[in-house]
């Protein structure tokens, strides 16, 4: 595959697009807890909330959370800057905005996914910590999240691979991450299956890639668990 | 990634940096795919007529600037947001778009024409342009021109692009394209573009190019209207203009 | 909020929406009928039978759907021979050309939902099957493929929701569906905040019905009865 000179391009638009999905990922997980707590909240605002959450955001193209974050977001932060005198200019850059918009589309999936997982934890665990004298906090940190956390691994991970092809949406919004650079050297170049094929490639490379980090992850998780049944 | 730092060195040259406020420090919003006047090389870096003319107005207001690539459809929303002080990105001074920002005086005069396949009876009278497949860049005055002029009545297709609609005018899935007529006389000058020719005479022949800034920023406007008349007076314009094309553009 | 420009540009909007169904309708069926042939094929015991759909299904899962769409809208063009050919007429139109690569697209996560549910199909039934007389193809086409179709229907729903998300990417082919609509609304407008949340609204519509369509399905055909 002759890349005429912009393999280097693609390279870099390759390393822009993995901490595209890391920053996404981190945001995503962040709100898929919330999003989870929420919906397993004793408190019926915080239920309605998280589920119109996940409701909205799982109905509506991830090009459009895109687009309508990245145009939106700065519209209204200016115009709240406005309002309180502040003639500021608030930045929402692409990347940012990227950012956003993937880790709420994450977020909205991985809801349902902690969620589920939440709920396998058996509550004489729970109580047995109480009876322990652990505060709730603690009891979340150190015997709720370890267990559920082994059951989410593989559904957060098929999450990550949805993620990870997503950051292509972000060309559209001007990033120039690995679809970008490849759209850029196929206007110079005039061959557009060249590049495009070859982005294809990379964007397979990271998904086995991806692939075998969960596996490994899985495998971590799993420690002390029998995975056979008789 | 995306910020090409173009003039902080020239400015600490100058020796400005040390004394430059808040207010000499631009952002210039470009697109960065729409050669010869803004496009991105196989560095990665922005060029292109529009990057020239910019520079050299930064250099004429002893301002840092930094080039920033945005695109299309979004680069006015961009610019109202702030996310950058000036568009050159040869925008077209339209009513539609004066709704939305302000311009300065025109920096070239741009020509809608149309081009299609040397091989082809094409012919831009209104008549003719019935049941065409024609396309032309989303959000751009071809692109309106089109859907005013014949929306109805023939296929019009928008691209994200100018490149992308060359791709498809290439692989002739185009009657014709309709553009400005110095970025098509770019394409039709390499490879790509052998095969085609101009068709007819300009559809539009006064298309103002000019700088946009946002309304309030009147200040911002009046600078670069001065600047853009040095630089016209002192003959920067007539060297960047003939390192692009053998006519003046003006 | 500006909501004239909304109620203005709605009938754009709404051919928009009409584009997107039809979109999305044509190539969930498609790629319904591409996934059984891939799924049966992917499930067999003979490697040579297998390593083509998991090689096919392999790809389509593994790259974005975007880089799909340029690569057979604007990388196929590339090569005259492509051009020549007798597919061009077809291969020539965005329409088509979006509605191959979705349909390409979700029959390869069709095909691993169909495959899953083949092999949940109890061992015993295919047993008893066989013990009644039945052959191989005879047991798959009555026994086995009824069954998982069941199975996999509550799946099928999901990924017809996911293309109906996937399908806004046809606007970057020029297609004027719902999001491509938007985007050209906004061109003239500048208000991208309300025609995108208009739009927003009208996919939500549109993912409700076709919910509301599913769940009729899945009661007629009794999935929660098995």
């Amino acid at each position: 595959m002759n890349l005429h000179g912009f393999g280097d391009q693609l390279l870099a638009g390759t390393l822009l697009t993995l901490q595209l999905a890391f920053a996404s990922l981190g945001v995503g997980l962040a709100l898929g807890m919330a999003g989870a707590l929420a919906k397993t909240s004793r408190n019926a605002a915080a239920r309605w909330a998280g589920s119109t959450y996940t409701t909205v955001v799982r109905g509506v193209p991830e090009l459009l959370v895109v687009l309508l974050v990245y145009f939106g977001a700065s519209q209204v932060l200016t115009m709240l800057a406005e309002l309180v005198g502040l003639d500021a200019s608030i930045e929402v850059d692409a990347f940012t905005a990227g950012t956003v918009a993937l880790g709420l589309t994450f977020g909205a999936y991985a809801t349902e996914v902690l969620r589920g997982a939440l709920q396998t934890v058996p509550h004489g665990h729970v109580e047995a910590a109480q009876a322990l004298g652990m505060g709730s906090g603690r009891i979340f940190i150190r015997i709720v999240m370890p267990q559920a956390w082994r059951v989410a691994l593989p559904g957060l991970g098929n999450l990550f691979l949805v993620l990870l092809k997503d950051t292509a949406l972000i060309s559209v919004i001007g990033l120039e991450e690995l679809m970008r650079k490849s759209a850029i050297a196929v206007s110079h170049t005039k061959e557009p299956f060249t590049f495009y094929m070859a982005a294809a490639l990379i964007y397979l490379g990271l998904t086995v890639a991806a692939m075998t980090g969960l596996a490994l992850l899985e495998k971590r998780a799993a420690r002390g668990f029998a995975r056979r049944a008789a | 990634m995306r910020l090409i730092k173009i003039l902080p060195a020239l400015a600490l040259a100058l020796g400005l940096a040390s004394g430059a406020s808040a207010a000499d420090k631009l952002k210039i919003g470009t697109e960065g795919a729409y050669p010869p006047f803004n496009m991105i090389d196989e560095k990665g870096k922005v060029g292109g007529f529009d990057v020239d003319i910019a520079m050299a107005l930064c250099a004429e207001m002893k301002a840092t600037c930094e080039i920033v690539t945005q695109d299309w459809d979004g680069i006015i929303p961009a610019l109202v947001q702030k996310k950058f002080d000036a568009i050159v990105a040869s925008m077209s001074i339209t009513e539609e778009r004066k709704k939305a920002v302000a311009f300065t005086d025109h920096y070239y005069t741009n020509k809608l024409q149309f081009i299609a396949p040397k091989a082809s009876s094409f012919s831009p009278a209104l008549d003719a342009l019935k049941g065409k497949t024609l396309g032309a860049q989303r959000a751009t005055i071809s692109g309106t021109w089109l859907e005013d002029k014949v929306g109805k009545a023939a296929t019009v297709k928008l691209y994200d692009t100018q490149e992308n609609a060359y791709l498809d005018l290439a692989a002739g899935r185009l009657d014709a394209v309709l553009a400005d007529k110095f970025v098509n006389y770019e394409w039709l000058k390499g490879d790509a573009g052998k095969t085609f020719e101009f068709k007819g005479e300009p559809v539009f022949d006064d298309d103002k190019i000019g700088i946009a800034v946002r309304k309030k920023d009147d200040k911002l406007r009046q600078r670069l209207n001065e600047a853009l008349a040095a630089i016209r007076a002192n003959g920067t314009y007539e060297k960047i203009n003939a390192k692009y094309f053998p006519f003046s553009i003006y | 909020m500006n909501f004239e420009v909304i109620v203005e540009n709605l009938p754009k909007l709404l051919d928009g929406a009409l584009l997107t169904v039809e979109l999305v309708v044509f190539s969930s069926l498609a790629g319904l009928a591409l996934a059984f042939p891939l799924a049966l094929a992917r499930c067999s015991p003979r490697l040579w039978l297998r390593a083509g759909p998991w090689a096919y299904i392999f790809f389509f899962r593994g790259t974005p759907l975007l880089v799909q769409l340029f690569l057979v809208y604007y990388g196929l063009s590339q090569f005259e021979a492509v051009r020549a050919s007798v597919f061009w007429p077809i291969l020539r139109d965005a329409w088509w050309c979006a509605l191959i690569t979705m349909a390409l697209h979700t029959a390869a996560y069709i095909a691993e939902i169909l495959r899953g549910a083949i092999q949940a199909v109890p061992r015993g039934e295919i047993e008893a099957a066989h013990s009644l007389g039945m052959g191989v193809w005879q047991a798959q086409r009555r026994i086995v493929l009824p069954r998982a179709v069941r199975i996999a229907l509550p799946a099928y729903s999901n990924e017809v929701i996911l293309m109906l998300k996937g399908s806004a990417l046809a606007s970057t082919i020029t297609l004027l569906e719902l999001t491509g609509a938007a985007r050209t609304v906004i061109a003239r407008t500048y208000m991208p905040i309300e025609i995108f949340l208009a739009a927003g609204v009208l996919y939500l519509l549109i993912s409700f019905a076709l919910v509301q369509v599913f769940r009729l399905l899945e009661r007629r055909l009794g999935v929660f009865a098995c």
